[in-house]
């Protein structure tokens, strides 16, 4: 084959991109959960992850038993009541027995705490919930679809699971800037994330507002299982899939939203193309440290990350 | 009362700069270390019961001494330097399979040479995933040792040559001999621990007593305000992650090497990192008595969990134990920051200051 253009070479370029950029943005709903939590209380939330398995476990457990009691929507409702319940109960007892009396430390200190959290969380969870592996089945069409077909040979190849958990995600995105925007608890939250002392000196409570975005990643927890849930089945690997959102912050920027999305999207394509591209001639599987390697090169060269806030120390 | 400071007058410097200034304390460590070397091995010639069998050596003291050992290493740049790493278990692979290429390479070298040579090769590395640390601190130093962490783990996987292209990926450490002496039995091999242990703890506490220990202090605490006194930061955190990789690479060789014996890469995925800051956080951050104190307890702990349920013969499951195990570590180390952020270390020295004035109050 000469060099130059070839569609049937150009339109599995598309295809990879397409799978990138939709697992990308299953990165960027995990990475939303952290950003909150940064934004709110400048805690580094490792626990992000196990937020998201047990979320995942209650709410796959929940739907389990309750699609044999009522119809599949009320159960299906149910179940997400359910886990939203549970993540409300975790954001409050975090607040009550770990924020709260951890207020004024330092941010090493708050983000070791998280870790605690995140065992914890983890062994109650699978504890109580199980630790096999789960299908979760919410009723999203699985089917693949062939696009473009009149363009390249074949067409490109998408998942219409992945689309619909990219129309999940950007419904979530939208509902998160309202929410920020125009609601007055919102821009409590905005406030503590500009400035903790002087929110609290125009009396806003912090551990209301602390506990409020725990609830709110809570939440996001929940999308972010639904969709990787039935993606790959609910299981302990959720947590590493959560890993990936460290990176993602990290180049979008810690504190911005938009940041966490672009974020996403340029790790999950990069990495599947760098896997496809690169990975044959280095043994494969870079997948792994792929994103962690884009992160440090981002870090070295403009540390704030792409959209974030810059960081100015004074003596 | 039977422990007090009063008394002890210091009339040279030399006494001033002792490591140990209180005179039971010396006795103290001099006592711990003649139990450690001499009793327990004739306690298991003798066959007393708990030292009896091999099982007290080879599963519970020497995995203890080697973690504790490493977390010796991972504390100079965590509680001493204030660089956060979550790449320790990466370093101490590198170590492992440094002194695997060594021995594999090398088949004539003295142990100990191999042993030097694995801690030389994690220091490299280390160095070398050190350098974000010049420009980034806190938790985006966390991100980058991350990076190191999941590189090296696909490195012990993928890359033929670090595991001399064993098929199934894992590789068998050559049999311990030291100047003749064949390290065999798991009594013999944890005095090899126990010695390097010693060793490692002596240097690390003279280390941070000295000028360089000092300047990790200072950049730990204020880093700006150190620069402006006159330290040099990329100078003072290149050493300590160097020392800090070469402590833990060291530890990695014999993890693999004594305690191990054949490994697969998992043995030093991020699981042991954690377990390794764990260690630091619960025994006490910036403490190297923290270090022996956190690793028995993190080490002991899971076969508490295990062994007290069947000792009252509740029947647990061992998948139950596991979750159990995973709960009360979270809880313990949130239990740490909340209540006491030094650790265990700091518990230990609460109660040397008590038992200074009993059984007076006050």
């Amino acid at each position: 084959m000469m060099l130059g253009f070839d569609p049937a070479k150009v339109g599995f370029f598309f295809e990879v991109l397409a799978s990138g950029l939709l697992s990308g943005i299953l990165y960027a709903l995990v990475a939303l959960g952290f950003v909150l939590i940064f934004k709110a209380s400048g805690v580094f939330n490792f626990a992000q992850g196990a937020m998201v398995l047990v979320a995942g476990l209650a709410l796959v457990r929940a739907l389990g038993w309750l699609e044999t009691q009522v119809p599949f929507w009320l159960a299906l409702m149910l179940a997400i009541a359910f886990s939203g319940a549970l993540m409300t109960g975790i954001a409050w007892a975090v607040e009550r027995f770990a924020l709260r009396k951890l207020v004024n430390q330092t941010a090493l200190t708050l983000f070791m705490a998280t870790i605690g959290i995140t065992f914890v969380l983890e062994g109650l969870g699978q504890q109580i919930f199980g630790a096999q592996v789960y299908k979760l089945d919410i009723g999203l069409p699985r089917d693949s679809l062939f696009v473009l077909e009149s363009v390249f040979d074949g067409g490109i190849l998408l998942n219409q699971l992945d689309l619909w958990s990219a129309v999940l995600a950007a419904l979530l995105v939208v509902a998160l800037a309202v929410f920020f925007q125009k609601t007055q608890v919102g821009r409590a939250l905005r406030a503590v994330a500009d400035d903790h002392a002087a929110a609290q000196s125009v009396g806003i409570p912090l551990t209301r507002v602390w506990f409020i975005v725990w609830m709110v990643a809570g939440f996001v927890a929940i999308a972010a299982a639904a969709v990787w849930g039935s993606k790959v089945g609910v299981q302990f690997s959720l947590v590493y899939v959560a890993l990936k959102a460290l990176p993602v912050i990290i180049v979008g920027g810690l504190t911005s939203i938009p940041g966490a999305i672009v974020g996403g999207l340029l790790i999950g394509a990069g990495e599947k193309l760098a896997e496809v591209y690169l990975g044959p001639s280095v043994g494969g599987g870079i997948e792994h440290w792929f994103a962690y390697v884009v992160a440090l090169l981002v870090l070295l060269v403009r540390p704030q990350g792409l959209f974030g806030d810059r960081i100015i120390e004074r003596i | 009362m039977f422990y007090r400071e009063a008394g002890h007058f210091h009339d040279k410097y030399r006494d001033e700069m002792a490591i140990f200034q209180i005179r039971e304390d010396r006795i103290g460590i001099r006592l711990l270390l003649i139990a450690a070397f001499v009793a327990v091995p004739l306690l298991h010639a003798a066959g007393v019961p708990p030292f009896a069998g091999d099982y007290l050596f080879s599963a519970v003291l020497t995995p203890l001494l080697i973690l504790a050992t490493a977390a010796i290493g991972l504390n100079l740049l965590v509680g001493y330097c204030g660089q956060i790493s979550l790449g320790a278990g990466a370093f101490m692979g590198v170590g492992a399979y440094a002194a695997y290429n060594v021995s594999v390479h090398l088949p004539g070298l003295p142990l100990l040479a191999t042993f030097l040579l694995a801690g030389a090769a994690s220091a490299v590395v280390g160095l070398v995933f050190g350098i974000p640390s010049l420009r980034i601190k806190g938790l985006y130093l966390a991100v980058a040792t991350l990076a190191a962490q999941f590189f090296l783990d696909w490195a012990f996987l993928r890359v033929g040559w670090i595991t001399n292209y064993s098929a199934s990926g894992s590789v068998t450490a050559p049999p311990l001999v030291i100047a003749g002496w064949h390290v065999d039995s798991p009594v013999e091999r944890y005095l090899l621990v126990l010695a390097v242990a010693a060793i490692v703890a002596l240097g690390a506490a003279n280390l941070v007593r000295g000028n360089l220990g000092r300047q990790w202090m200072a950049i730990r605490d204020m880093d700006i305000a150190a620069e402006i006194i006159g330290i040099r930061p990329m100078q003072s955190k290149l050493t300590a992650f160097a020392i800090s990789s070469f402590i833990l690479g060291l530890a990695g060789a014999l993890w693999a090497f004594v305690n191990l014996r054949a490994w697969e890469p998992y043995a030093f995925s991020i699981d042991r990192s954690f377990q390794l800051l764990f260690i630091v956080i619960i025994g006490g951050l910036g403490s190297i008595i923290g270090c022996f104190l956190g690793a028995a307890f993190i080490w002991l702990l899971p076969l508490a969990v295990e062994g007290i349920p069947r000792w009252l013969s509740i029947p647990i499951a061992a998948d139950a134990a596991a979750n159990l195990t995973l709960g009360v570590f979270g809880a313990l180390i949130l239990i740490t920051l909340i209540f006491e952020p030094h650790g265990l270390a700091r518990i230990w020295a609460i109660m040397k200051h008590k038992l200074r004035r009993w059984p007076f109050p006050y």
